[in-house]
């Protein structure tokens, strides 16, 4: 079986993040329970006439693809793998609202035809003529996590030489709208550095787009070597130890193997406690960062968290703002990131330095 | 790489049958189940056709047992009675025995639900339950709930008409690299407002019923269901002496990277996910017995795959048929409805006509197989291709 690597990366999120040659440098504050992604410049990219076509998700993922592209500095792929746990909202939300309206009359196709969840995937192999394997996952918070492992297999097993793996979120109003009445955002505006602690229930809702190329040789732009991915569709809170344990056993690793732990924690009141029992208890020696602070609470979120790894190992330096403990590793070599979303769909994901 | 994976279940619920039996029963006696649509409320009924599955959204909730205060999709109410009946039918009576995973495929995933309740969210509180229904996510979520799977890889395709397909790939895929011992592949959609419309505009929706490879075709009547196949590893059919029904032979998926909604003419997308499923199969064209093509009965379509097939077969050319004229077409659940019609064509050395076919189209000379036939089948060749270029093939076998 053949080592797999993340050769490139591309982040949209709600930070600066879009320029992969700074690093969290500077911090946009919020103070919000609803944040945006920055816009880096679409017309770069793409030209003005088919972005004016493109809702905001499909003109992240594209964009995102296309600097984890130039990045790793290949021009076409083996596979595009997406994943996108609410998919195209914009798009699903104009339409349905227009067939209600309207009492479905009067209706054109463009919304219908952009609100499927393999638009952005689709757009990206038009993009690049690729007519390569194309995948789209949506399943939830794992929806990312099983692109990478899809990908991983093809390229463990040499199915596949270059794929680009990517997970991209769009906020769609109304969507928004019914989630706060649920209670899933949180019931008041919070800061960066109060979310943690905010002891309310619900998240921060985001958007954004993580994009990656992996590859089974190593590049010279190489961050991380992904060593494994696991999901969970369910695990009780008092097994959360017990299946991370067993995972390292899996991957030949101990407790003590692990240099820094990213956590995805969004300071629901509710559901952090899956991740406050391991800051106490079997990762409480382990130094440990988080990250859905600064970039919120979305359905593909969890790829920000590989990114941010894939970031820590390459560069090895733990910017502040992320820092859960005063932990520090001298060398950091295996990163493990564990998130899960209202205690279901739960994934681990092993990356060590390459 | 040729080895197939075992298929050792499966379960169906569409517009001609409730279970396999049902459904297989309707195949050979050529009872088409395209109807008038009763369960959706549209301005449309009277200018469509449609493969719908006739239990109404209460009878399913009580033929599930399902809690009053239940937010079951439709999407998740026909996946649950198809994947527990593929469970049965491989004898399974302890999930946990094995290492089990779900890959489902689903296009209009809650959606239903979300059209019906769209504003009513903001002030009822009575439909607010739905509101976590709707991604697409939770009908797979809820079968793997319904049948005991827990802590396991869980997950959902949406590829759109070729989602199935894609579910059954990888899950494959997860099978051979010793990922899972055993794996429900699948998909369920439900007739929606949603597509109902969106397929209206595009102005692809046959008012009568629809004919398959038929030069006069009019488009494609919608259908909704669900199917599920299960794929055991061979220590696991070793160990429990499991009846195999086919293999997973080939699988191969490609983008036709031409346009967001239309298929190339010449199906650069189709043509090249049968090559990479022949490939992966270690199968010449001639070695396949029968095609089950998409044939979804829209103009683009049956040219395109028409075309793409004859660039892989040319004069050597097997039987193919399309079903769609006795299910509709069921978008991202077609890949697994297929499925298991081409297992049962293999089962039983037998092909479904491609029906309602008058006139041949005048681009090529393909006909499809119009009538019932007994033939030895020892592969067949499944077809699905969607929205976003999504092209995939799979090919299902008698030897492993």
């Amino acid at each position: 079986m053949k080592k797999v690597y993340i050769n490139s990366i591309a982040s949209i999120s709600p930070q600066k993040t879009y320029d992969n040659g700074i690093f969290l440098d500077e911090i946009t504050e919020y103070n919000d329970t609803v944040i945006f992604a920055q816009d880096p410049d679409y017309k770069q990219y793409i030209p003005p006439a088919a972005a004016r076509r493109m809702a905001k998700g499909i003109k992240m993922g594209v964009v995102a693809s296309k600097i984890a592209m130039d990045e790793g500095g290949i021009e076409t792929v083996d596979a595009i793998i997406t994943g996108t746990g609410m998919g195209c909202m914009i798009d699903s939300e104009k339409f349905v609202s227009a067939i209600i309206d309207n009492n479905e009359q009067y209706l054109t196709p463009t919304s219908f035809i952009q609100s499927t969840h393999n638009t952005v995937a689709g757009q990206i192999a038009l993009g690049m003529e690729c007519k390569a394997y194309n995948f789209t996952y949506v399943h939830s918070a794992i929806s990312f996590e099983s692109a990478l492992l899809d990908a991983k297999m093809q390229l463990e097993n040499d199915e596949a030489e270059h794929i680009l793996v990517g997970g991209v979120e769009e906020l769609g109003e109304h969507t928004t709208k019914v989630h706060r009445i649920i209670n899933h955002i949180k019931p008041e505006a919070v800061t960066i550095s109060e979310v943690l602690d905010s002891k309310t229930e619900g998240a921060v809702f985001s958007e954004g787009a993580n994009f990656f190329v992996v590859s089974n040789e190593k590049t010279k732009s190489c961050y991380a070597e992904l060593v494994a991915v696991e999901t969970f569709n369910t695990l009780k809170k008092e097994k959360v130890s017990e299946a991370i344990e067993t995972f390292l056993k899996e991957n030949n690793l101990k407790l003590d193997d692990i240099d820094l732990v990213v956590f995805g924690n969004n300071g629901d009141v509710d559901f952090d406690g899956y991740y406050n029992q391991l800051f106490e208890g079997i990762f409480s020696k382990t130094p440990q960062v988080f990250y859905k602070h600064l970039v919120g609470e979305n359905n593909t979120v969890s790829a920000f968290g590989v990114w941010l790894a894939s970031k820590i190992l390459k560069t090895q330096t733990v910017p502040e703002i992320v820092k859960i403990n005063k932990i520090n590793s001298s060398e950091i070599k295996t990163v493990l990131c564990y998130n899960q979303y209202r205690g279901q769909n739960h994934s681990l994901v092993l990356l060590r330095k390459c | 790489m040729s080895k197939g994976v075992a298929i050792t279940g499966m379960g169906i619920i569409s517009a001609i049958g409730n279970n396999v039996a049902e459904n297989y029963d309707a195949l050979i006696n050529e009872r088409k189940g395209i109807t008038r649509v009763d369960n959706v409320e549209t301005i449309q009924r009277d200018e469509i056709m449609v493969g719908e599955v006739k239990f109404t959204n209460n009878e399913l909730i009580a033929q599930l047992n399902l809690p009053p205060e239940n937010n079951y999709s439709r999407t998740a109410m026909l996946g649950v009675i198809a994947a527990k009946e593929a469970i049965a039918s491989a004898g399974i009576t302890d999930i946990k025995k094995y290492k089990t995973g779900i890959v489902s495929g689903t296009s209009v995933g809650g959606m239903d639900m979300t059209e019906k309740y769209y504003y009513e969210y903001l002030t009822d509180k009575e439909t607010q339950k739905y509101i976590e229904s709707h991604h697409a996510g939770d009908s797979t979520q809820k079968i793997a709930e319904q049948l005991g799977i827990e802590e396991s890889l869980v997950t959902t395709i949406s590829t759109a008409c070729s989602s199935a397909a894609n579910a059954i790939m990888l899950g494959a895929r997860l099978i051979k690299s010793g990922k899972l011992d055993r794996v429900v592949v699948g998909g369920a959609d439900c007739l929606s407002k949603f597509t109902i419309n969106g397929f209206k505009t595009l102005m692809i929706l046959s008012d009568t019923f629809n004919t398959p490879f038929d030069e006069n075709r009019k488009g494609l009547n919608l259908g909704e269901a669900a199917a599920f196949l299960v794929l055991e590893s061979d220590t696991v059919v070793k160990a429990e002496n499991k009846k195999v029904l086919a293999y997973v032979k080939g699988y191969g998926n490609a983008n036709d990277a031409f346009h967001q909604t239309a298929s190339s003419d010449n199906g650069d997308g189709a043509t090249l996910a049968m090559e990479k499923a022949l490939n992966v199969a270690d199968l010449k064209p001639t070695e396949i017995d029968y095609i089950n093509a998409h044939g979804t009965a829209t103009g683009n379509n049956d040219l395109s795959e028409g075309r793409a097939i004859l660039r892989i077969f040319g004069d050597e050319m097997p039987e193919f048929s399309s079903t769609k004229a006795y299910t509709g077409h069921t978008l991202a659940a077609a890949g697994a409805i297929e499925a298991v019609y081409s297992v049962l064509a293999l089962q039983n050395n037998i092909i479904f006509p491609n029906l309602n076919f008058k006139t041949p189209m005048k681009e090529f000379s393909m006909i499809p197989q119009t009538e019932l036939k007994k033939k030895e089948l020892n592969t067949v060749l499944s077809n699905s291709l969607g929205f976003g270029g999504n092209c995939s093939t799979v090919i299902f076998s008698k030897e492993a």
